[in-house]
């Protein structure tokens, strides 16, 4: 420890972030690991894109047309400004937390800096595979995130939902004129792509890596809860329990 | 040919066309360009003292829809007055001249006018086969156009060929089609998209370089903000059905009769800039989608790449397979929603048949 230069001192090094709870001790170890901003923005951000989702489907699709003259009605603006509300949240909850990234407990960091530099890593990652391809009997116990939700949550979540904000907030822009903050903040992404509607359709396939992330690891912390008894209930406590 | 001193007034006035007439001419510029009263005058006042500015119009690969717009334009007087002024230098399209004469005449207005003239480009340059397939005066017109630009002050980009490329760059682009800015890279370009552009925009834009003698402020894309800083579905008149969510379905349903938003008839309208929905066509007559048809796009790049016309999604080429993207993610998330099932049973099976597995990891210090 003492040998190591001071880049590489404990709250860094992914496998001490991760040891194993030794500290509490006996059989069923407690260790505080998400602390109370990474959840409530867990919850927020879940909520806010399940929102976007759905919204951004339709927004995709169009609605079947409802009768009436086109003053009384304005189902398609609310399902836009559910999207666009939903959107804020979302992009604001991302700033915080990255913000709580630099301020919170090291697990916070996790999401957003994956040291694919370090061969211990891979040598996580792969046990994580074998215990997923049912190779491994003995499934891993650090108390973070496993290496394999690491790698996914950096990749298809960090990533995607930071690409979606911003193509999200450069269509916003074109609504709300170039005169408009956001128009000029985003505006840029229309450099890469001078035919907007590329950057639809890209803004929509970003939904599709969002359900595919969401729908494995949905399954993963229900299948850990049951297989590792690596409890659902971290993200609502903050505990990791292992139940046995 | 006219002196380098000249001024626009006299020009005109030369051309037949009264002093009266020369002042309703400065009034409906200015607003056209949305400025106050008193630019009227001050416009007379420019055109009248500063030396007028050389046009020279050339044509590459392109339909000529760009100049048959622009000869529409629906006040006779602003169509009379340019088209008289750009004829005088040099349009191979409308002047009287052809042949080796015209191509004296451009070589003399490009030595006469250096750094001077405003350079408008109909049309865009095929790189191929050493650009051979567009031809011009014995010449690839990659060449003619690089060497006009050379001398020129600034250089208009009319209609979507010069700015985007348009149909004749389109996949597979078998010419090497390309829009003039990846030839000409050190003078400003002014791009003008559209298939073709509305004529009031183009003479509009003539106007203002001729009268102010430098190019209006541009957006990101190289475009005039006094056109182009709308989507056609911001000015749309359909819009308020688009908020109320009434579309139409099919072309002859009863939404289509009662003039519903056309979104889900793949209408382009929500990101395609440009002025239609504002200026309209003919002199204000009309615009596609007053005419109950969806906007193509046709001022927005690539447009022609994009799958069909009356798809809201588009279609995705990337992948070398042709979906849209609800396409592409539902099979993807289809596929990993199997995966994940079947995980799920193998995982209760082995759980079902090795449950004395869970002794193991007692033992094993925590
Ligand atoms: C029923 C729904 C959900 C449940 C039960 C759930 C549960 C959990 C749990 C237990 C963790 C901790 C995982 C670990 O320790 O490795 C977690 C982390 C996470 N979840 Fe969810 N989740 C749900 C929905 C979602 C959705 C819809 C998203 C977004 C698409 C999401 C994004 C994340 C992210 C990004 C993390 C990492 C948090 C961090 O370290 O900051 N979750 N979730
Ligand atoms: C997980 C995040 C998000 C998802 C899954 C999502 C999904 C979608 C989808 C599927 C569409 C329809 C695209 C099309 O086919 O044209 C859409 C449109 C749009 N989204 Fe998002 N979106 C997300 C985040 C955001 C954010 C953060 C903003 C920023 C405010 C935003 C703003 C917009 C806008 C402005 C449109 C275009 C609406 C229109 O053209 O009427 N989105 N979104
Ligand atoms: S018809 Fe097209 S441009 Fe008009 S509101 Fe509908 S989608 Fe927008
Ligand atoms: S409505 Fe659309 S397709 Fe039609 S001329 Fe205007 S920009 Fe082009």
């Amino acid at each position: 420890m003492f040998g190591r230069d001071m880049a590489d001192k404990a709250p860094q090094n992914p496998t001490a972030v991760d040891a194993p709870p030794t500290v509490s001790g006996g059989g069923g170890g407690a260790a505080y690991v998400y602390e109370a901003p990474v959840r409530l923005w867990h919850w927020v951000n879940a909520a806010a894109i399940l929102v976007l989702g759905v919204t951004g489907y339709l927004i995709g699709t169009g609605t079947p047309a409802t009768p009436g003259e086109a003053s009384g009605n304005f189902l398609f603006g609310y399902i836009r400004f559910a999207h666009f509300s939903a959107g804020y949240v979302l992009g604001v909850g991302f700033l915080l937390r990255i913000y709580w990234a630099l301020m919170g407990n090291p697990h916070a960091m996790q999401i957003f800096r994956v040291p694919l530099w370090r061969s211990c890593i891979w040598r996580e990652v792969y046990d994580e595979m074998r215990w997923y391809a049912f190779l491994a009997v003995e499934p891993d116990r650090r108390v973070g995130h496993n290496r394999l939700a690491q790698l996914a949550m950096f990749f298809m979540f960090t990533q995607t939902i930071t690409f979606m904000i911003v193509t999200g907030f450069a269509l916003y822009g074109q609504g709300a004129g170039r005169d408009s903050w956001q128009y000029k903040l985003f505006g840029w992404v229309f450099a890469i792509w001078p035919n907007s509607q590329d950057v639809h359709t890209w803004h929509h396939l970003g939904l599709w890596i969002v359900v595919t992330f969401a729908l494995v690891h949905i399954y993963a912390v229900i299948r850990e809860d049951i297989m590792s008894g690596r409890s659902i209930s971290s993200m609502i406590s903050g505990q990791r329990q292992f139940r046995d | 040919m006219s002196g380098a001193t000249e001024t626009f007034y006299s020009v005109i006035r030369r051309q037949g066309i009264t002093r009266r007439s020369f002042h309703k001419f400065c009034s409906l510029t200015a607003s056209s360009f949305g400025l106050g009263p008193l630019a009227a005058s001050r416009i007379a006042n420019a055109l009248e003292t500063k030396p007028r500015m050389p046009v020279i119009w050339l044509h590459g690969l392109e339909c000529t829809c760009c100049s048959e717009s622009f000869i529409r334009s629906a006040h006779p007087l602003i169509k009379d007055v340019l088209l008289s002024m750009i004829s005088l230098d040099y349009d191979d399209m409308i002047m009287a001249a052809a042949g080796h004469q015209a191509e004296a005449i451009l070589e003399e207005a490009r030595l006469r006018y250096k750094g001077r003239y405003v350079l408008a480009v109909e049309g865009n340059p095929p790189l191929n086969e050493g650009g051979m397939f567009c031809i011009d005066g014995g010449k690839p017109f990659v060449e003619r156009l690089r060497w006009m630009a050379e001398s020129s002050m600034a250089v208009i980009a009319w209609g979507t060929c010069a700015s985007w490329g348009c149909v004749q760059a389109a996949k597979p682009n078998p010419t090497g089609a390309v829009p003039i800015d990846k030839v000409i890279t050190d003078k400003p370009i002014v791009k003008v998209p559209g298939c073709p552009p509305i004529a009031e925009v183009m003479t509009g834009l003539v106007t203002f370089i001729t009268t102010f003698g430098r190019l209006p402020e541009l957006d990101r894309q190289g475009r005039p903000k006094m056109f182009y800083s709308e989507r056609i579905h911001d000015k749309c008149y359909r819009r308020s059905h688009f908020d109320a969510g009434q579309f139409v379905e099919a072309w002859d349903d009863e939404c289509a009769r009662k003039g519903y938003c056309l979104y889900k008839m793949g209408c382009k309208g929500p990101t395609t800039y440009n002025a239609c929905s504002a200026l309209r066509w003919n002199g204000g007559v009309s615009f596609p989608i007053q005419s109950g048809h969806g906007c193509f796009g046709c001022s927005e790049d690539g447009f022609w790449d994009k799958g069909s016309f009356y798809d809201r999604l588009t279609t995705i080429q990337q992948f070398g397979i042709e979906k849209n993207a609800d396409q592409i993610g539902m099979a993807a998330a289809g596929a990993v929603g199997l995966t994940v099932a079947a995980h799920a049973a193998i995982t209760a099976v082995k759980r079902l048949t090795h449950k004395p597995d869970r002794a193991v990891r007692k033992d094993k210090p925590t």
